[in-house]
């Protein structure tokens, strides 16, 4: 993704959306590329003004309510047995989630 | 009374049928044994079998659980030891809310079948309050929509015109109320899930103060603006349900730790009809242009009639509003980016292998399944998420956002220091047609103008039937907006506005409904 702080000519291309999928996980067809692309570009268009409004004296909220530092007592409590943890797994074996390889030819 | 067979109800003649009553009315002749919680949970699912058909509103009945938690109501109360002044009446469930044992999809394919190994707070707390659970309602998928078009199981239908939507996201709990096949419900509100529906179904709904109700057990769209509900046909009923789901959740890191004001307390006394004292600000910018005129002239007869109560009214100018829409379709997508993550068909959820590859990796079956269960509008928020954090726009984007999203907050402390409450009209139009703004997200997104600032600020927001609009004759609402943590004045103003207008219609609005058929539309 090329670096940028610019916003003018806020619109996206099918290879950025195709660039953002890899990165969110999702494996969009070409229809579907070619279908987001200038939604999002519309979308983003109408965003991008408020770069504008958003100047640097003014902090940010992350969040509208002022918590600070929430903490439980340092107790243990019972959680999920594994027959419960597992019982929607797509695939389980010897009370372990099962999944497809994580490491690749490439490691 | 408390043995009799459900179906003596439908004989001519027999004792009086409390079905279509406000839920208040329905917990006063539980109290007096006019009718029992099996009763009432039978005729319900009897309505729900009559007319979800064509309404759509339920994704899972539970007729069996139902039936079992109103017959344990009514041995309670035979006892004497009632759990809450609405033990017995059923409720119905938005189905983003974890459920154990039944069915909770959130809209999606993604979640298909997956059924919760726990409650949520607020079931549990239903639960304990002994509120019989109806089943699971319909939503736009993982709470992204403003019609209910985006479920993955089919629209809902608005029950005033079954051609229309019932608004979104949470339109299955409106219409499930509106169309009586349930007289409570709880729904979720992150831009105006609750109130937006509850305006164009004519019910009544309110987001909570940020915090003030528990979000364990909430699948998250966006932590810092969801919030949950009630969905109901009276402003009293609401009242009731608010102070059984709400309160400090130690499982909730962002709940708040302040106890509820009283609120059916507040209700009750806004009923009484006394507006002097208070200052109502309507908010200039939530108004005029784009907004229907038929929903704007119920507005302003609302606003004088609270006038005429007492009310003092002043204008109050937000200027940074204009920018809420554009602030919160920034906000939202990069959170529930970030949230909607943990489907990964890892642990749980829909796991789908990707054609072509022989010995698939992990992030292979991700990207596999994560396309095959996510809908459009899903998609669409995660890339525009994902490209809002991602390096070289943060700022730009994201950053940006949650510097406005100060500046309106600053725009309503402002304002509540000119006014008690503030009022808009709920959405700016009354139901448009299924289909009509699918094609065009951001048209879509134009619905929750009036009500996203809330989110954005964590101030409580209840919007309440104001009338029907002249053109069209479907209802539209009229949104209070109060204080972070003074949910009770929103309560006292509904409460009030609500006796008023029923005054004038000669009962509730829904009374003016167009009687439902069954059947599929």
């Amino acid at each position: 993704m090329p670096e940028t702080s610019a916003t003018s000519g806020a619109s996206i291309t099918r290879d950025e959306v195709a660039h953002l999928a890899n990165l969110a996980r999702i494996d969009l067809s070409d229809e579907e590329l070619d279908h987001l692309a200038p939604q999002l570009s519309v979308i983003l268009e109408s965003v991008a003004a408020i770069s504008a409004v958003a100047s640097d004296d003014i902090p940010p909220t992350s969040h509208a309510l002022p918590l600070t530092n929430v903490f439980r007592d340092d107790v243990a409590v019972p959680g999920l047995s594994a027959d419960e943890a597992l019982a929607m797994a797509p695939a389980a074996e010897h009370q372990r989630f099962s999944v497809p390889r994580i490491l690749g030819d490439e490691q | 009374m408390t043995g009799s067979d459900p179906r003596e109800i439908s004989r001519e003649g027999s004792r009086r049928s409390f079905a279509n009553e406000a839920a208040s009315t329905m917990a006063a002749a539980l109290a007096a044994g006019e009718t029992t919680s099996v009763e009432l949970t039978q005729q319900h699912l009897d309505r729900i079998a009559e007319v979800d058909g064509a309404l759509h509103a339920f994704l899972h009945v539970d007729t069996d659980g139902a039936l079992a938690q109103a017959a344990a109501s009514d041995e309670r109360r035979a006892a004497g030891t009632p759990a809450s002044p609405l033990d017995g009446v059923p409720i119905a469930v938005k189905d983003v809310l974890a459920t154990k044992g039944l069915p909770t999809t959130c809209g999606s394919k993604i979640l298909e079948g997956w059924i919760p190994p726990y409650d949520a707070t607020v079931v549990a707390k239903l639960k304990a309050a002994g509120l019989p659970i109806l089943g699971k309602t319909n939503m736009d998928e993982f709470a992204m929509g403003s019609s209910t078009e985006h479920s993955a199981y089919g629209p809902t239908h608005n029950p005033w015109d079954l051609t229309r939507i019932p608004g979104g996201s949470g339109g299955g709990s409106a219409a499930a109320v509106s169309g009586f096949e349930a007289p409570l419900a709880i729904g979720t509100d992150t831009g105006g899930s609750i109130r937006q529906p509850a305006a164009v179904t004519g019910s009544v709904g309110v987001k909570p103060t940020y915090g003030g109700v528990s979000r364990y057990g909430l699948v998250a769209m966006a932590n810092s603006l969801d919030q949950v509900g009630p969905v109901t046909r009276t402003v009293l009923d609401a009242a009731m349900l608010h102070e059984i789901i709400g309160g400090h959740d130690p499982l909730d890191s962002t709940s708040i730790a302040e106890p509820l004001p009283g609120l059916v307390d507040a209700a009750q006394r806004g009923a009484a009809g006394d507006m002097s004292g208070l200052t109502i600000g309507v908010i200039k910018e939530l108004g005029g242009a784009g907004y229907q005129p038929g929903v704007l002239a119920r507005f302003s007869e609302s606003v004088d009639l609270l006038v005429a109560a007492g009310a003092k009214v002043v204008e109050v100018s937000c200027p940074n509003f204009v920018h809420a829409l554009a602030t919160y379709y920034l906000i939202m997508p990069c959170e529930a980016s970030s949230n909607l993550a943990k489907f990964d068909a890892m642990r749980y959820g829909l796991r789908v292998l990707p054609e072509g590859i022989e010995a698939p990796s992990a992030e292979d079956v991700m990207r596999a399944s994560r396309d095959a269960g996510f809908g459009d509008e899903v998609k669409r928020r995660i890339i525009l998420g994902t490209y809002a954090l991602s390096s070289g726009y943060y700022d730009a984007y994201y950053g940006s956002a949650q510097k406005v999203r100060t500046l309106i907050s600053r725009d309503f402390d402002a304002a509540f220091a000119q006014a008690d409450v503030l009022v808009s009209p709920t959405a700016p139009t009354t139901a448009f047609k299924l289909g009509e703004k699918l094609d065009d997200p951001l048209a879509m997104y134009l619905n929750d103008l009036a009500t996203i600032p809330a989110n954005l600020a964590g101030v409580p927001g209840m919007s309440l039937p104001s009338g029907l609009a002249a053109e069209d004759g479907l209802p539209a609402g009229f949104q209070i907006l109060a204080p972070a943590l003074a949910d009770d004045r929103m309560y006292f103003v509904g409460g009030a506005l609500e006796a008023l207008l029923q005054e004038q219609w000669g009962g509730p609005l829904l009374e003016q409904a167009p009687p439902l058929e069954g059947g599929t539309p």
